[in-house]
């Protein structure tokens, strides 16, 4: 980062290299949403590049990075949220006079183990981890798949280690109740 | 040590970072503590689960998109940060001409037609006046002239008034 302080172009597209997939990876696990997740990293390297200037190396690199994706990603989070609001509001006016009385629809989804059978293992553990509250979220991202050391994700997610280590704890306590057949079979299990 | 303090300190110990002192704690606990004992195996296996999580990879637009973006940004090295620091053409024009009228508003006199010399012949005349001890009878010099307005003297002996 220093180089890129520098001006050198050379580092900054080192940079991008080494931190593009990750974050992309990172963020499309926040947003659930790989077209989002893009347009979102491409705004954490701009950030990048616009403060490079005033870049003082008080923090790691990585913390300081995925700080910014962080907070981009649980803003449009809300952004999101606040948006589909405002769609099932429009919806319910939309309504009107043509109100129909519900249909109701017995509850068809197929259990954990059918989900097992008819979907890929992979995506049924994208879709706990995705499922986890959004801190408990960003907690089990940065320390299960990209390393990050206590003080940094603690830094991120602006908590105190403790309070971050009990909420890794019941991140993963809800993770293992969620796939307990696959953690009940291991890694082992047949792939469906 | 009992489970609730687990909480704050399993992860730590599963990840081989706590203290000598913590792991001794946690060692002895799950001894006692089967329930906390299936829990250590089943985080290990579900951290094992947890990498079958497929990754995204960035499209092959992405570097491009990114670099149109880096282009649009306004450059900020040298003399054309310095530009850049510079704000908008009209609040530049705006400063300049404030200040262009400041500057002749000071160099112009402070009153048309008032000359320097008549301004400090005024000044002396009152000083000389605010000296005269005069001054300090002005009162009395009134009413005596406000006297001159009785009768004269012959018709107030007579006794006609």
């Amino acid at each position: 980062m220093l180089g890129v302080k520098a001006g050198d172009d050379q580092s900054f597209e080192l940079l991008l290299q080494r931190y593009r997939s990750p974050l992309v990876n990172f963020l499309s696990r926040m947003v659930r949403d790989q077209a989002i997740a893009e347009d979102l990293a491409q705004e954490v390297f701009l950030r990048v590049y616009r403060a490079r200037k005033q870049y003082a190396p008080s923090a790691k690199f990585t913390t300081w990075l995925f700080r910014i994706a962080t907070n981009l990603a649980l803003n449009s989070i809300r952004d999101g949220r606040y948006r589909q609001m405002e769609i099932s509001l429009d919806q319910q006016i939309d309504a009107g006079d043509d109100e129909l009385p519900a249909i109701e629809v017995p509850d068809r989804r197929p259990g954990m183990e059918q989900q097992l059978m008819s979907r890929d293992r992979a995506s049924v553990v994208r879709g706990a981890v995705e499922a986890l509250p959004e801190k408990q979220r960003v907690a089990v991202l940065l320390h299960k798949y990209h390393e990050l050391d206590y003080d940094e994700i603690a830094r991120i997610l602006e908590c105190s280690e403790s309070a971050l280590k009990s909420l890794l704890f019941r991140a993963y306590e809800t993770l293992r109740v969620q796939l307990a057949p696959l953690v009940a079979t291991g890694s082992e299990a047949p792939r469906a | 040590m009992n489970c609730e303090k687990m909480e704050a300190r399993l992860i730590a110990y599963m990840d081989g970072k706590a203290t000598e002192a913590e792991r001794h704690e946690v060692d002895l606990h799950l001894i006692a503590c089967a329930e906390c004992r299936t829990r250590v195996e089943e985080f290990r296996r579900l951290w094992t689960v947890l990498d079958e999580a497929p990754l995204t990879q960035p499209s092959p637009a992405f570097d491009a998109a990114l670099r149109q973006r880096i282009a649009g940004e306004p450059a900020r090295t040298g003399w054309s940060g310095l530009w850049a620091w510079i704000p908008a053409p009209r609040l530049a024009f705006a400063v300049s001409l404030l200040l262009i009228l400041s500057v002749w508003i000071s160099s112009t006199p402070s009153g048309p037609g008032v000359n320097p010399n008549e301004l400090a012949q005024h000044e002396e005349e009152f000083k000389m006046i605010k000296d005269l001890p005069v001054l300090e009878d002005y009162d009395v010099l009134t009413n005596f002239e406000a006297l001159s307005e009785l009768p004269p003297k012959s018709d107030r002996v007579n006794g006609k008034i």
